[in-house]
């Protein structure tokens, strides 16, 4: 089994947006996938996944012992092989033990899981710091833009000082660049960094590009991941981040931006 | 937005700005922060050991620091040697 982090350091670039659709395309290909939201307090993954009328149990219940984890889990109604495991709403982010969590990631294997997502908060405190803790793999969510990069750097140091792996010294997390929200429209107009100019500066291997997006917020409005939006681009972006991510050769797309004629920006149609 | 400024474009291109922030922003935090390496001290103490060996110095006159940029790492280590000791002699 091997469990990834969907992580940033700030606020709002994607995380959840992107643990949706990284989970339900790895189950889309077969994989036993559960995805957690470690946002303890700020539960939104099941928004995100459609499944808020169905959650009973939630990570905390089953970290302190009132409810199972077979109790907790929810399956998900897109794909086969892909389970939930919602946040509590109530309970603050003090919840989430070490052994709590060490705890359900050990019944996930028991249990014949292939990929752990882990939802991670924003932030570097407790919840983010849980999230992280047993990854064997990090998504490195940024966006665009000067506060979302430095923020993954923060977050690139605490990988490499405070996961498991690394306080074990064991081999180090791999980490993975995902640029989202990307304009290459933008980029080409030299108003936004570039993704070579964010991987440059953060010199973490690229696992993809998210366009900016109006399809994210309507799979968002109806509780489907993006990633199940046949024909749009940001699933098509995500579907490809599935396949890099399971070792296979895709060129990137979206990140290129043709002028429009001169005949149309004389005469409007934006 | 004029005929003209929609025809040829007249935006601020920022995102060099951004960069730069960026590399000055990450470069300095490296150095503060968790990348400075923890064999750093230790290397202090040797070098300080073995220049005391040959010349009179205080901890304090020797200082190491690792710096990023760019692509490559810069260890930088500044000595001052005190003009008016006299140097010791080699043991
Ligand atoms: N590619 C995209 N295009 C357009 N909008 C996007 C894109 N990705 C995310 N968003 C929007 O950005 C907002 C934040 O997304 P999301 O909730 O996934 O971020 P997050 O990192 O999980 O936030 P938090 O730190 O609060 O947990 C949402 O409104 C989402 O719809
Ligand atoms: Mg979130």
């Amino acid at each position: 089994m091997r469990i990834v982090v969907v992580t940033s350091g700030k606020g709002g670039v994607g995380k959840t947006t992107t643990s949706a659709a990284f989970a339900s395309g790895l189950a889309l290909r077969g994989f036993k996938t559960a995805v957690i939201d470690f946002d303890v307090g700020l539960r939104n993954l099941d928004l995100i996944m459609g499944c808020e009328r169905r959650v009973v149990y939630d990570f905390v219940n089953v970290i302190q012992g009132d409810a199972k984890l077979t109790q907790a889990l929810i399956k998900d109604k897109h794909a086969d092989t892909l389970y939930i495991l919602p946040a509590s709403q109530t309970k603050d982010k003090e919840a989430l033990t070490e052994e709590g969590v060490e705890k359900v990631m050990r019944e996930l294997e028991a249990m014949g899981f292939d990929y752990v997502v882990c939802d991670s908060p924003a932030g570097i405190e407790r919840g983010a710091l849980m999230a992280l803790l047993f990854a064997d793999e990090a998504v490195v969510v940024t966006n665009p833009e000067v506060s979302s990069v430095r923020d993954s750097d923060r977050i690139l140091g605490i990988l490499q000082s405070k996961s498991r792996r690394a306080i074990e010294g064991r081999e180090p997390v791999k980490e993975h660049l995902l640029v989202t929200r990307y304009s290459a429209k933008r980029v080409e107009e030299g108003e936004m960094l570039s993704y070579k100019d964010i991987q440059e500066l953060l010199r973490v291997p690229l696992i993809g590009v998210i366009p900016e997006s109006e399809a994210v917020l309507h799979a968002s409005n109806q509780g489907v991941p993006a990633i199940h939006l046949k024909g749009t681009d940001v699933a098509e972006a995500y579907a490809d981040v599935v396949s890099r991510f399971l070792g296979e050769d895709k060129p990137l797309r979206f990140v290129s931006y043709e002028k429009p004629s001169l005949i149309k920006r004389l005469f409007g149609s934006t | 937005m004029s005929l003209l400024t929609r025809l040829f474009g007249e935006k601020k291109k920022t995102a060099a700005i951004a960069k730069e922030r960026l590399q000055l922003i990450i470069a300095r935090e490296h150095v503060d922060g968790k990348a400075s390496p923890d064999f750093l001290p230790a290397l202090q103490k040797e070098l300080l050991d073995v220049i005391s060996k040959y010349v009179k110095i205080a901890p304090e006159d020797i200082k190491v620091q690792l710096e990023r940029q760019d692509n490559l790492e810069i260890l930088e280590v500044n000595i001052i040697l005190n003009e008016t000791s006299p140097p010791s002699r080699p043991q």
